[in-house]
């Protein structure tokens, strides 16, 4: 239909004529104004506390302690119960969060501007693996973590990051597709690269060598360090696709741990949501599938940019980390998703594939079509509140969010 | 009429690709013929609905 091949040509165009700079870290309130006291910004799509699971319900009731708005986890819990928060998907404030996802007014965020189009995207900064609150951590060792982060790792970063004058993410991510990461389960060289980007300018702004030393640290340390930088490089690259009519292009894909939600550009900021699937994948030691949460967070984000479970043939390792098989056979689902996308992106490209371009712009007719569902890599949360990280694996979206996108495009278009 | 007639074709080792009902390939495979799957799914899962808007908006 020429108003869907031409809606999707704009869109693949934006798509990859997007400029993603790391320009900033800016406390939440300041980078979003609309986000107010007492407002948590959640993965997903909508969510209210009844339906939440256990870690997004271990995190809430962490941030508000986080926040001062409750003494105790008990305490946060009666008063979420009982309304005292206003819960609202990060999409729809210009925002992402890896699993849990949760974003409050104290919080510092990493901001990334796409150059090209003007707009920016926000995510909270990486706490590292383990027990933390986005896997639905919320102990005194998580929350002191988040204090530090939003009292002095946050604003030193933020110093430098404006003393770079920008860092380009495009050319980053480039680099690290040679390098072996698939800017999802594994962002080792990114985070590297980064460290590299910004430890000049950490260093010649520090005014404690022995907090350089801890901040140095911290991001040398953290092989997902990079995650959240490349969550709001997607979001900042997908939101210009939005809103092109009769483009069946999907603009965002994320769960909440309960729900998975899907947009597509031609039908706006509508949802399209079923509920979510369980990742298989491997567990840390002590843990089995019987502790897993099913899938959560918006780090999505990065599949819906063609990277992530899309460019899993540049990342082998991930393939054994994740559960996926041999690395050999990491190439096939590279290739599976080339099937339900529009096209490759020419900078984004795989060594061990030819030089692959990574399937890019997730078309729903192509994945209703086939029933190929794209694949995410993702790591594993314990179904109960305050443990943390379990496993790491990969999961399917739920084919009947396209399905029902596909019908609101059709009428969208006319089409009966 | 082409020289190549059915008969020369099953004189030699055959090399089946299937497309379709996979009981067939797995008869074949039973009987030691080299058998190739075709993955494939009607549109949509079989869907007439779905199939049906799909034709209609192209993919």
């Amino acid at each position: 239909m020429k108003i869907i091949e031409d809606a999707n040509k704009e869109a693949f165009k934006r798509l990859l004529s997007g400029d993603p700079v790391l320009v900033d870290v800016v406390t939440a309130s300041e980078a979003i104004p609309n986000l107010k006291d007492r407002m948590i910004l959640h993965a997903g799509p909508p969510i209210e506390w009844d339906t939440m699971c256990g870690p997004m319900r271990g995190a809430v009731t962490g941030i508000a302690v986080f926040e001062g708005w409750a003494p105790d986890l008990e305490a946060a819990e009666k008063m979420a119960a009982e309304g005292a928060f206003e819960f609202h998907p990060n999409h729809d404030f210009d925002a992402v969060g890896p699993m849990t996802g949760l974003t409050t007014i104290s919080q510092p965020l990493l901001v990334v501007e796409n150059r090209t189009f003007g707009n920016r995207a926000n995510c909270a900064i990486n706490e590292g693996l383990g027990k933390v609150m986005r896997f639905g951590g919320n102990d005194d060792e998580v929350l002191d973590r988040l204090r530090w982060i939003r009292d002095e790792f946050g604003p030193a970063l933020a110093v430098a990051v404006r003393k770079t004058g920008g860092v380009p993410l495009k050319s980053m991510v480039a680099r690290g597709l040679t390098m072996g990461d698939e800017m999802h389960q594994r962002n080792v060289a990114c985070s590297g690269l980064t460290l590299r980007a910004l430890s000049p300018a950490l260093a010649s702004t520090a005014t404690d060598t022995e907090k350089l030393s801890k901040a140095l640290a911290f991001i040398g340390s953290n092989d997902q360090f990079f995650l959240n930088i490349a969550m709001a490089m997607g979001k900042s690259i997908m939101d210009p696709v939005r809103n092109i009519k009769g483009s069946s292009v999907v603009t965002a894909m994320c769960r909440n741990g309960t729900e998975f939600g899907i947009r597509t550009s031609g039908t706006g900021d509508t949802w399209f949501t079923a509920p979510v699937e369980m990742p298989e994948g491997l567990y840390f030691p002590g843990f089995t599938e019987a502790d897993a949460n099913p899938d959560i967070g918006d780090s999505t984000i990065v599949e819906t940019i063609g990277l992530g479970g899309f460019a899993m043939g540049a990342s082998p390792a991930v393939a054994g980390f994740v559960g996926a098989g041999a690395a050999s056979e990491a190439g096939n689902f590279t290739r599976t998703m080339s099937e339900i996308t529009v096209g490759e992106n020419p900078e984004w490209t795989i060594p061990a594939m030819d030089y692959l371009g990574t399937p890019t712009g997730i078309d729903i007719r192509l994945v209703v079509e086939t029933g190929l569902a794209p694949t995410i890599n993702t790591g594993i949360a314990h179904k109960n509140p305050g443990v943390g990280q379990v496993g790491a694996g990969v999961v399917r979206a739920p084919m009947a969010c396209f399905e029902k996108a596909l019908l609101a495009l059709a009428e969208s278009v006319e089409v009966s | 009429m082409s020289e190549f007639g059915i008969n020369d074709l099953l004189e030699k080792p055959l090399k089946v690709i299937n497309v379709g009902l996979e009981g067939f390939a797995k008869e074949l495979n039973q009987q030691g013929v080299d058998v190739v799957q075709l993955d494939w799914a009607p549109p949509a899962g079989g869907d007439p609905k779905l199939a049906d808007i799909l034709s209609k908006l192209g993919s």
